[in-house]
């Protein structure tokens, strides 16, 4: 990639040329803003981490002294893109000692360091929601990191209104969170038990609320006070699901509680679409290569994906990494097309919706000024397999680089590219060959 | 293959087929014959199942009785070169699962059309994505668990199926012969022991046939029958490998034993590639979405192995595997099509999945390519084959339309 540095400064003049350093230009690119219409031949320009300005070449004034770099012909530039429900860097919620634990928070079992992370960088994903599996029916506190440069989580989260780290809540019905006691036993008693649990912190909330002195408060409860999060909707709820009827429990129980809610995965939203919509839930959809390997995904259909968008539902795409590899997330989008979805609906799953899906939509998700600098540098149209992400970029900096050879180790594979990156493997427990449906998958 | 001439073969086979019923035209925008460059307006004339002629069509003559299809573009069928469909079905549950038997580490007497349910709903799902062709049978996870199988996709009984009821036999080396609940094997030392001795038994025992007069042999013995099969190389031993040095073991054991080593997953291949180029020895390569995380076995495995191995002049073709979740299975046109980003060329994506499992599989003098004389056997599309945006559109076994889905 050739860069090339203007030399737009008038002799004699001194300027303080580090300033000027942080403004970059990224030219000749087709740039897909999701905001508005593709841009054939696009200019980019960044300063402080932030997009300053988006437009075609002849409209763009590029800065004085912005370093220019002038993308090969083909290149294409997209928005950050933003993954839904994934397990990348070892993360862990819940234990198997209860099916409902809301006080257990993925960001305390983040590795950073985990090449996870740069797997989903070679992807070009900038923002994620790292989520607990879904053996539980309340697995835990999810949370939403930033892939931004950091050796410890702090540095990656984001964070709500109040400076706390900013993540969800993960959910889950059908039959990964049913088993021997203390688990359910059926999708019934899966209900009940969390609807007991909201009933419960919503008590708890009341007694807080109507406490008249600090002595009257209620002992600090962990688990309520996630709950209480969500209740205020402060905290969004990511519920895993597949099945029709699981489909629109999780809605009798949004509607009962009131939390704000995403559906994960919905095999079977082909079925149940009009409902989805009307109510106003919006999707997040894994495309999967073939139905099965577990009952409830039997009917699994990648129509979902057109049907889902013809009924009016928000729609994002998320990789569920280790069921699919970060390093592929373009995949799905084009796979929707496939199934019939519009390009446009595509490529706004891959971004602005799943932004929209963890609330951090005025900040990435389109390629806007004023939005963070996340973006991505590709070789061609992203739902072209002829395609590879070569660089991407994360609040103005380079975090990926195809040209990078320990980068593009983890983005190729190949001896000791996968260190330091295990700890899903559990979660999902895809490891033996001989495991049958019921295990702690993810799915 | 010089592409100018006009490959009009004139059958003399007689096959007893249904009059009519496999005489079928396809005339595609382009023709990917699998054996030579693609053909703009490209006409394939299948006549009683086998095909009677290709090229273009200013040069093809369309026989007018004849049904015609004309599609953007087509291809061979496409070849899953390792599948345990079949014998593992879409629900996941026990009595869908036959694919392993964890009653013994070596069985080799466990046949696969025993098993082998050609009604199975993924056995559909792979025939609408073009695939005509699928090696199955027993998967990976025992030291030998059981023989595979050769078969159409289409077809409601194992036999109407089947193209080779016996393939090879299903081997495992390295964690995935180890990792289960048994005392034994308990590590690579062990598994590698265990089958060493069966594998002197069944010498022995074959020598002892071969000596002993009508009627004095030894007891006929299924899994040495097998085995026995395999030492005088009537039958592959298909190894499912990961790591380097169990690659080694597999050759090692091939070199021993004298078998016939079909390599299959070898995730580390890129690092002993000069000794299995030397080996003279087959690939069948992981599906390219394989999962993989640090300290798994195919924990260094690479998109770019494919390309790789193609450029060393190893056989190479792609599986669709063993899944024991979701997916419940592959696709190879999807573990192809990835690989185009990493080097990999269309054509050399289209021979993954066509005329080198073919090869590997020893069926390429019927099907991987669209010869006058072979299969009438084709996955039709509405554009490149490989771009996830494009469908498969049709399938079409032995002139026959097995498949009008649109995937």
């Amino acid at each position: 990639m050739k860069k090339l540095l203007i030399a737009a400064f008038a002799a004699g003049m001194v300027l303080p040329v580090t300033a000027l350093a942080e403004i970059r230009a990224f030219a000749g690119a087709t740039l897909i803003t999701v905001a508005g219409p593709e841009i054939p031949d696009g200019v980019l320009v960044i300063e402080d981490g932030k997009i300053r300005t988006v437009g075609a070449r002849n409209v763009v004034r590029i800065p004085d002294g912005a370093e220019v770099v002038e993308l090969e012909a083909g290149s294409v530039i997209m928005p950050g893109i933003v993954d839904t429900h994934s397990h990348v860097g070892e993360v862990s919620g819940g234990d198997r000692s209860a099916p409902v634990q809301p006080e257990a928070r993925a960001l305390d079992s983040l590795n950073v360091r985990s090449s996870g992370i740069t797997r989903a960088l070679a992807g070009g994903i900038t923002s994620v929601n790292v989520m607990p599996g879904s053996g539980l029916l309340i697995s835990g506190q999810t949370i939403y990191l930033k892939l931004r440069e950091g050796d410890q989580i702090m540095d990656l989260v984001y964070r709500f209104d109040d400076g706390s780290p900013a993540g969800g809540l993960k959910m889950a019905n059908g039959t990964n969170p049913i088993g021997e006691p203390p688990y359910p036993g059926t999708r019934a008693k899966s209900a009940a038990l969390v609807r007991s649990a909201y009933i419960k912190a919503i008590e708890y909330a009341e007694k807080i609320a109507g406490a008249e002195s600090e002595e009257d408060r209620p002992p600090r409860d962990l688990a309520m006070e996630a709950l209480g999060e969500v209740l205020s909707g402060k905290r969004m709820v990511h519920f895993h699901s597949h099945r029709h009827d699981d489909l629109l429990t999780a809605i009798r129980l949004r509607d009962e509680f009131g939390f704000r809610m995403v559906l994960h995965h919905t095999s079977e939203a082909w079925r149940v679409a009009d409902q989805i919509a009307e109510a106003g839930v919006p999707v997040s959809l894994i495309m999967i290569d073939s139905p099965g390997g577990k009952l409830e995904a039997l009917n699994l259909e990648a129509r979902s994906a057109p049907v889902l968008e013809q009924a009016g539902a928000r729609v994002a795409f998320h990789t569920d990494d280790w069921v699919s590899d970060s390093r592929y997330f373009l995949r799905m989008a084009a796979m929707g097309v496939r199934a019939g979805m519009s390009r446009e609906a595509a490529l706004v799953a891959m971004t602005q919706a799943g932004a929209d899906m963890l609330d951090i939509g005025d900040r990435v998700g389109s390629l806007m000024p004023g939005k963070d600098a996340d973006f991505v540098i590709l070789s061609g149209d992203p739902l072209s397999v002829y395609t590879r992400v070569r660089e991407t970029w994360v609040e103005g900096q380079k975090r990926f680089d195809l040209d990078d050879p320990a980068d593009r180790l983890v983005a190729e594979g190949g001896f000791n590219a996968l260190t330091d990156d295990d700890g899903a493997a559990h979660i999902h427990g895809l490891g033996p060959h001989r495991s049958h449906a019921g295990q702690g998958g993810s799915r | 293959m010089n592409m100018s001439k006009v490959m009009i073969i004139a059958l003399t086979l007689s096959i007893a087929v249904s009059a009519g019923a496999q005489d079928l035209v396809i005339r595609a925008g382009t023709l990917h014959t699998g054996n030579g460059e693609a053909i703009a307006d490209g006409v394939v004339v299948i006549e009683d199942g086998l095909i009677r002629a290709v090229g273009p069509a200013t040069e093809v003559e369309i026989p007018q009785q004849m049904a015609l299809i004309e599609v953007p573009v087509a291809t061979p069928g496409l070849i899953d070169a390792r599948s345990t469909v079949g014998l593992s079905g879409a629900m996941n549950q026990p009595h869908d699962q036959d694919q392993l038997e964890g009653s013994a580490a070596i069985q080799p007497e466990l046949r696969a059309i025993d098993a082998y349910n050609p009604r199975e709903r993924l056995v559909q799902w792979l025939r609408e994505h073009g695939v005509t062709t699928l090696h199955t049978g027993h998967g990976p996870g025992e030291i030998v668990s059981g023989q595979t199988l050769i078969a159409k996709t289409a077809g409601e009984t194992v036999d109407d199926a089947v193209m080779a009821p016996a393939f090879g036999i299903s081997a495992t080396l390295g964690e995935g012969a180890t990792s289960h609940g048994r005392k034994s094997p308990g590590n690579r030392s062990k598994a590698v022991a265990m089958l060493r001795e069966q594998l002197i038994k069944a010498r022995e025992y074959a020598e002892k046939q071969a000596n002993s007069e009508a009627g004095e042999g030894p007891s006929r013995d299924l899994a040495l029958d097998a085995l026995a099969s395999v030492l005088a190389r009537e039958m592959p031993m298909i190894v499912e490998v990961h790591r380097h040095n169990d690659i080694m073991t597999a050759l090692r054991l091939a070199e021993e034993f004298g078998f016939d080593l079909v390599l299959a997953g070898a995730a580390d291949a890129q690092l002993v590639m000069d000794e299995i180029r030397a080996a003279g020895v087959p690939v069948i390569l992981h599906p390219t979405m394989v999962r993989a995380w640090g300290g798994s076995e195919m924990a260094n495995f690479s998109f770019t192995t494919a390309r790789t191995l193609i450029e060393a002049g190893i056989p190479v073709a792609l599986q669709s595997g063993y899944e024991s979740y979701v997916p419940k299975t592959r696709v190879v046109l999807f573990e192809a099509g990835l690989l185009l980003g990493y080097g990999v060329s269309q054509d050399q994506a289209l021979e993954m999945i066509t005329l080198a499992p073919a090869r590997i599989l020893g069926i390429d003098d019927r099907v991987g390519s669209l010869e006058p004389g072979k299969h009438g056997d084709l996955a039709l599309f509405d554009g490149d084959p490989f771009e996830y945006t494009s469908h498969v559109i049709g399938t079409v076994i032995e002139g026959r339309r097995v498949s009008d889905a649109v995937r």
